[in-house]
Order: C-alpha cells, then structure tokens, then sequence
C-alpha cells in the first residue's frame, strides 16, 4: 500500500468505507495477527461506544448530551475503522464482527464493559480509558502497519479531547461538593481494579514486532499523566486488588452478554439483511 | 424609549418586514408568543431525543447506529440554540426546563407516540423531519432576529435528518417482504399524526392570525399541511410506499393538495396528556434532570471556588 493511500488532509479523513473499500480490492490485506490485534483496538472502542450512546438523551446537562454523543460518535468511528480493517484477513465486513459474533469471541477488556453507573463512574471509566488510548494511538502512528498507523492517526486527535474533557470533570466532581467528591472516590475504587488489564503484555504483541505497541509500555507515560490530574483533584489513587481480566483472550465480563443482546438483537432477527 | 415611541418603531419594524432585535422595544404580547413558541420548539427538540434514543443501543449496522447518534446529538443542539433565543426575550433556560417537567409547558405530541420498530426511524426522520422542514424553512424569515438565525442552522442540519430517513425507508423498502412491510407500518402509523403537526385547521386555530400579522408565521397551518402532503405524494412513488390516506388528490381550481380526514379529537386527547408516551417521556426528561442535579451543582460549586481562587 502506498503512503499516499492512507494520507490524511483536511477534508479528506480516513473513513471506514474507505477502509472497507480497500481490504474489498485487497490494496489492504492484514495478516490473522494483525486482525487479531485491530480487534482488541476495535472491540475497546465499539463497547464503550455503545456504552456511551445510552446516555444520549439522559444526561446531567444538554452540553453533555452533545459532549457524551460525540465521544461515543468517535468511538463508534475508530471502531468501525478497525474493524473493517480486521474483516479482512477472514472476508468479513464491520457489521459481520460486530452482529455476529458472540462473547469468547470479543477481545474488549472488561474496563469498557462495565455498566455506566452514575456520571462519576462514566467519568472514571472514561477518564482512565482516554488517557490509555491517547498513549497507545500516539505510538501506533509509528506502527510498521500503515493502515494502524493511518487510524490512529485521526483517532488520537479526537482521543486528545475525549482526555481532557473526563480529565476537567474528574477535578470538577473531586472539588464541587461533597456528594460530588464522595460519588467520585467511589467510582474511581469502582473502576480501579480494571486498569491494571489494560497494560498486560500478550504473546500477540510479541508476534508483531514494531507493528503493535506493547501495553505494558504505555504503562509510566499514563501514571504520569493521570497521577497529575488526580493530584490536582487530590484524590488517592485507591488501594484495591486487580482483576484478573481476560478480555483478550475471549473471557469477559457478566455485563458483555447483556450488552451484546441488546446491540445484536435487531440485525440477528435479519440474518443476510442490508439496512 | 417610552411605550408610544417604542411601538411606532415597532410598527415601522413590521410595516417594512424587518427584524426585531433583542434590545428592540416591543409589545409583551409579542414577547410572550415567542417565549411560548421558542421554548415549546426546543421542549420539542429535547423531548423529540427520545423515541430515536430509543433505538442508538439497537440500530442495526453500525453505520446506521453513527447516523442516528449523530441525529439524537443534533437534536439537543437544537435544543440549545432555541433555548438561548428564548432567553434573549428574558426568560432563562432552567425556567424553561422547569416548566417542561413540572408538565406545565407544551411540546409537540408527536412525540408521544412510541418508535416500536427500526422502520420508525425511517418514518420518523422522512415523515416528522419533513414536516418539521416545511414549518421551520418561513421560520427562517421570521421577525425576531435570533430565532430566525437559529432557524437558519436547525433547517439545514434537518434537510439531513429528511434525508436519512427517507434512505432508511428505501433500504427496507427494496430489502426482505418483512423489512418492506416494516417500513410500510410504520408510514402507516406516522401519516396522520405528522399532519397534526401543522396545528389544528385554520377556522380553529386562533393564534394564527396574530401571529401572522407579527410577521412570526408566514403561512398557515392548512396551506402548509397541503405543501407537505404534495411533496409526500411525490416521494412515496420513490420509496415504493403507500401513504394510508386513500383521499389524497391535487385540487385543480384552488392548486393545492387535499388529503382525507384527521382525527382531531386524537389530536386534542394526546395534547391533553392521553397519548401512548405522555408520562413516560417526561419521566425520562424528568430524571434525567434530577440525577443531574449533583452534577451541575458540582460544576457550579467549581467555578465559584475557581472564581474566589482568582479574586484572592
């Protein structure tokens, strides 16, 4: 694939139909691991996407109706990117990965699967995934892979935002009220155990040398960057014991079955169906 | 200025068809009928999220789930930008709001019918949208200066809306005979009341005239429920649809489309409370509001101490 093929210009973004159109044409064609390794990007995103979307209409405010609509529009985004690009090691489009696959065969980490709770805990979950993504997209644009490279390189701009905007609410919640900050530390106790996950080394990453970024190296750079945040809110980062995860690997949380019913139900009621 | 001077210049304003500015005398009649209008038009707005909320979490592709997510988000847009008109006439917003979930102010009941398929958000978008378009484009001309722009926005981003729900509509159309019979259920339960959307008929719609002479209304409500129905007609031949109105014809000698006839007693009984969602969706506003209520008060709490920070 040439490098013009996946340049980025204003007005001219890569878009998952793009992507689609080229694994169809077979310009982009990514090796199983590389697929496999697009799903885990993929899957993070498309589950928080569809976490994030139930709050539309539900809001505290009508700016965060806008605000939360439009990081789920993101992520939606990003997902469909790397989901596209993923069906095409095994002939199979976004909707393919995304309707009909079941649970042992996602690869999202459990962090993205957890319920939405109050705001706080949405704030939280997305205050640690943010900042988590925003390292991994800024050293996937050196990935040896250019199609990962090309969507992370829009997908860190619009993470850029997703960061700033959970990091300005959790020192808004920390120091507003103390309901406020009570509702926080406990949404940050809640969600805590589910970052050490998100930064397990896999044998997947040591198969794709120089194409997928280690998780365990983004691991210092978001201690830094979130611990400054927290110290500003002048929350502790909570003493809680890890989970053990699995997400990678197929093993989920009780939440994905529920979540996937609802996301899967319509298009599995039309199999071969086109909307 | 003084009552006399101000409504001189009022009348000139109106006489040369020219837009009333927010520092503008006016009559608080006029004041009045636009708070009511303005802020029923967000309500409508805000609580329109919901039936098309209703299926984000279920939509069927995901290209179909970015469309409608971007929609509901316009939505609220909307919402914002017609509630700061509003407030521009001195009402402010969470007056506004209040008067929504306290039940006491109106918003548009088609929205208190439920989107119980996939194909509503077809019918919705084709048949609500469009009907919204045709009384929202004279908007656009109307005398108050920061509704009119507001509505300048909200057309363009719902000729969108129209659109994406006519291709909704087409897709099912040309797809399975149960996705085509989906799409024709659901145009069959949004025709009439996308009609009412106009308002009652004109021999019973008492506001009009007044509104009319204020150069706020341009047409109405019949004229612009016969537009509608003429462009209707034209695109259900493209969808390959029906429209459940067996009466609809183009009228020779007036040049306007006639349709059969509505229910208005329908029409009064789910203004007054009686329609299929009525509680239900302002449950939903209603504890979207106070689960909130933490939130904004932390916000708020924030920038006071911010703003103390900085003044020390």
């Amino acid at each position: 694939m040439s490098e013009s093929a996946t340049r980025i210009t204003p007005g001219n973004a890569l878009r998952p139909e793009d992507i689609a159109d080229r694994v169809h044409d077979g310009t982009a064609k990514p090796s199983d691991e590389v697929a496999e390794y697009a799903l885990w990007l993929g899957d993070d995103a498309l589950i928080l996407a569809q976490r994030l979307g139930h709050w539309i209409s539900r809001a505290p405010e009508l700016e965060e109706d806008v605000a939360l609509g439009n990081i789920a529009l993101d992520q939606l985004g990003h997902a469909r990117s790397f989901l596209s690009y993923a069906g095409g090691a095994w002939g199979k489009s976004e909707d393919d990965l995304a309707y009909f696959r079941d649970e042992p065969q996602f690869r999202s980490a459990h962090l993205v699967e957890q319920p939405n709770g109050d705001f706080a805990v949405t704030i939280a979950r997305q205050f640690v995934l943010s900042h988590y993504q925003f390292e991994l997209y800024r050293r996937l644009l050196d990935s040896a892979d250019p199609m990962l490279a090309a969507i992370a390189a829009k997908a860190v701009k619009e993470v850029d935002y997703h960061r700033d905007h959970s990091s300005q609410w959790m020192l808004r919640l920390a120091l507003g009220t103390d309901e406020s900050r009570r509702r926080v530390e406990a949404a940050v106790k809640l969600i805590w155990p589910y970052l050490a996950e998100l930064f397990e080394d896999h044998p997947l990453v040591d198969a794709l040398p120089g194409i997928a970024v280690r998780p365990s190296e983004l691991r210092p750079a978001f201690d830094a960057v979130t611990g400054a945040v927290l110290a500003e809110a002048q929350l502790e980062i909570p003493s809680v014991p890890s989970a053990s995860g699995g997400g990678r690997n197929g093993r989920h949380s009780e939440h994905l079955g529920y979540l996937l019913a609802e996301m899967q139900v319509l298009a599995r009621q039309h199999p071969g169906a086109s909307w | 200025m003084d009552d006399t001077a101000g409504q001189a210049n009022f009348d000139a304003l109106m006489a040369a068809d020219s837009r009333v500015e927010p520092r503008d005398w006016m009559p608080e009649a006029y004041r009045r009928t636009l708070v009511r209008q303005i802020s029923q038009h967000a309500h409508s707005e805000i609580i329109g999220m919901q039936p098309e909320a209703n299926w984000i979490t279920r939509a069927p592709s995901l290209r179909r789930k970015a469309i409608l997510m971007a929609k509901v988000q316009d939505e609220a847009g909307h919402g914002l930008y017609l509630y700061s008109a509003a407030e521009t006439l001195g009402t402010p917003r969470d007056e506004m709001m209040e008067a929504l979930i306290a039940g006491k102010a109106r918003y548009s009941s088609i929205f208190n019918y439920p989107a119980v398929s996939w194909a509503d958000m077809g019918a919705i978008g084709w048949l609500v949208d469009g009907a919204a378009i045709c009384n929202q484009v004279p908007l656009c001309r109307a005398s108050y200066g920061p509704y009119a722009r507001a509505m300048v926005r909200i057309c363009k981003e719902e000729s969108f809306h129209q659109r994406q729900g006519f291709e909704i509509l087409l897709e099912l159309s040309r797809g399975s005979a149960v996705q085509k019979q989906m799409a024709q259920d659901a145009v069959n339960r949004w025709y009439a009341p996308s009609l009412m959307m106009f308002g009652p008929p004109d021999d019973d719609s008492p506001n009009s005239l007044q509104s009319m002479a204020w150069n706020i209304k341009r047409f109405s409500n019949d004229e612009l429920r016969s537009r509608f129905v003429g462009m209707m007609v034209e695109q259900v031949e493209v969808l390959g649809l029906t429209l459940p109105d067996d009466q609809i014809r183009f009228n020779e000698e007036t040049k306007k489309w006639e349709h059969g006839p509505l229910d208005w007693n329908e029409f009064k009984d789910v203004l007054a409370g009686h329609g299929p969602c009525n509680a239900q969706r302002l449950e939903r506003r209603r504890s979207a509001h106070d689960d909130g209520a933490w939130v904004r008060e932390a916000a708020a709490a924030y920038a006071a101490k911010q703003q103390a920070a900085v003044a020390a």
